[in-house]
């Protein structure tokens, strides 16, 4: 074996190595962050948690109740308003996919996917805020429905591509108009999939902070009315990370805990619904 | 076509019109909240380095030195690592373990920006303060380490932005590579080239999509808020220092957004958001392009990415 010969395959083992080293380079921080949210978290929760309100600051104790009510306040009416939306232009990107305006509405969906969080505040705030002089659920809503839009749009439209055009085409044969034959055959067998798009939606938005800093704000009592600002467990871990309070750290760790745990069951359950549709062709 | 067709094609389109209008929207809403400020300063804003709200001073400088040097180091520390996972996914990895690998890298973009924060504040700031105080003095001369070592600061950014974007980068160069035509790994492979050797062609035959991978990472870094906020310090000062405490366009937004008291001020402010949509919206544009024109099979590129930033 040559000298040459030896110098190439040890840079290629080199390289191979250095490949598996990356691996783990990310696996790392990976496992780094979710020890420290478990075990800080799993400290700090306890049913007080999830039952009562925010304590001032000095009393131990407390709970985040009125946050978990808000995000979930919050999560369902972003879903009100991009469900519809998404899934609707969804089928029209999928049906009219060769079509001009639909490369436009997919290059609109991509680029809206693309905006930071933090400028959709800004955006909502000026037109949902600002006119009212009043922070309010509506507004945060809004600027959550609006991130959510694109991804149940593409995945809609993804998934419908993947439905065999013979079952819209029976359908036709038969005598459907186009209407008929999309929803009561085409749309619910990717329905799965379209579930997936809206999981994968909640899954990006539950944790979102940014867009809510100045649109819901944070309310420190416990607020259902949509025209009031209103907590949510992003902007609280918020709150309490940035405090001087040790107590009000541990209630972070375990809002950040419960975070992760919705985002992950929406993964999960996306996930799941893919497996489903997977196994239908 | 019959008319009753026609009434769903309008119907579903009357839907995608709202996509391409909340898009229009952003752009006029955020110039027109911002046309204090673009009057009065001008192109001066972006010129000038002076930010303070109470004498009414506005010079954004600072925040584009700040987003470009945390988002350039973000990228520094992520593409190796980033096309390092690609390349031992697609071409390397036994196949059982591809899934699951699959799966971890991605879950890093699940995990909420807030998350992030939360951990850089306690975890990580103390971590990066210990290397900094160990530092050996002779290269603590350096301008680039300059400033007391708080452990607050770009260091900080830097390192927890490129966490967040590895999953975006490799995700998408690893489908990249994945369009790659087998032929002509193996074509080096009859040539007697060594593993390293192939990839290496195939990377170069993939490099327009592997650029726009990359490309898809900084747009990300670019608007990224809550983590940067959490740990980057806050201070609209420019330092060339990692050590030095700064600020991001976001994180401006972020921290300063609510406190804003003039009109002036928030117009300020809005003008900042207004400039880093044009710039996301360049940059991600570009990747995409970037990424379709090299790939062949395009939407299977275009779904992955697009999965990839969903569970972001």
């Amino acid at each position: 074996m040559s000298y040459r010969t030896v110098i190439r395959r040890l840079v290629s083992s080199i390289f191979v190595a250095f490949c598996a080293l990356s691996v783990l380079l990310a696996l790392v921080p990976l496992a780094f962050v979710l020890f420290f949210v478990v075990s800080q978290g799993i400290t700090a929760i306890n049913l007080d948690f999830f039952t009562h309100m925010p304590k001032p600051v000095g009393e131990p104790g407390g709970g985040m109740a009125n946050a978990i009510v808000g995000t979930l306040i919050l999560t369902t009416l972003g879903s009100l308003l991009a469900i519809p939306i998404g899934i609707m232009s969804g089928v029209y990107m999928s049906e009219y996919a060769g079509s001009r305006f639909a490369a436009a509405a997919r290059f609109a969906a991509d680029t809206l996917n693309g905006v930071p969080s933090i400028v959709m505040g800004v955006f909502v705030y000026g037109f949902a805020v600002l006119p009212f002089k009043q922070f309010s659920a509506l507004a945060g809503g809004i600027a959550l429905g609006i991130m959510m839009i694109p991804i149940i749009a593409r995945t809609t439209e993804e998934l419908l591509l993947l439905i065999p055009n013979s079952m819209r085409e029976g359908a036709l044969a038969l005598g459907a108009t186009r209407a008929r034959a999309v929803f009561t055959v085409v749309v619910p067998a990717a329905l799965p999939g379209i579930i997936t798009g809206v999981l994968l939606a909640l899954a990006r938005i539950a944790g979102e902070t940014a867009p809510l800093l100045f649109t819901a704000f944070n309310n420190r009592f416990f607020a259902t009315k949509l025209t009031q600002p209103i907590a949510s467990l992003p902007v609280q871990v918020f709150t309490y990370a940035i405090s001087p309070y040790a107590d009000w750290h541990r209630q972070a760790w375990a809002g950040a805990l419960v975070l992760v745990m919705l985002v992950l069951l929406c993964s999960l359950l996306a996930r799941i619904a893919t497996r489903r549709l997977e196994g239908l062709h | 076509m019959r008319s009753r067709d026609l009434g769903f094609r309008l119907g579903t389109g009357a839907f995608a019109l709202v996509l391409v209008l909340i898009v229009v929207a952003i752009g006029v809403e955020l110039t027109r909240q911002s046309m204090l400020s673009i009057q009065k300063f001008g192109f001066d804003f972006w010129r000038t380095q002076t930010w303070n709200p109470v004498t009414g001073e506005f010079g954004a400088l600072p925040f584009i030195w700040g987003t470009l040097y945390s988002s350039l180091l973000a990228l520094l520390l992520s593409t190796p690592v980033a096309l390092g996972i690609a390349v031992f996914v697609s071409e390397l990895s036994p196949a059982r373990f591809r899934q699951p690998l699959v799966f971890l890298t991605e879950l890093l973009a699940a995990i909420p920006s807030i998350v992030y924060g939360l951990w850089g504040i306690f975890v990580l700031i103390p971590l990066i303060r210990s290397i900094e105080t160990a530092l050996p003095s002779p290269l603590a001369q350096l301008p680039i380490f300059s400033g007391p070592p708080v452990g607050v600061g770009m260091l900080s950014a830097g390192v927890i932005l490129a966490v967040m974007i590895i999953p975006f980068t490799s995700s998408v160069a690893r489908e990249v590579l994945k369009s790659v035509p087998v032929a002509q790994r193996e074509g080096a492979y009859a040539l007697g080239a060594t593993r390293f050797e192939a990839i290496r062609a195939a990377l170069f035959y993939a490099r327009t999509g592997i650029l726009g991978a990359v490309m898809l990472g900084f747009g990300r870094a670019l608007g990224e808020t809550m983590a940067v906020t959490m740990v980057i310090g806050n201070t609209p000062k420019i330092s060339a220092s990692l050590f030095a405490p700064q600020s991001t366009m976001a994180s401006v937004l972020a921290s300063q957004f609510t406190e804003a008291d003039t009109d002036l001020y928030l117009n300020a402010l809005i003008e900042i958001g207004l400039v880093l949509f044009v710039i996301t919206l360049v940059i991600n544009a570009l990747s995409r392009l970037l990424i379709w024109s090299m790939s062949r099979s395009r939407t299977r590129v275009r779904a992955r990415a697009t999965a990839v930033e969903a569970v972001a």
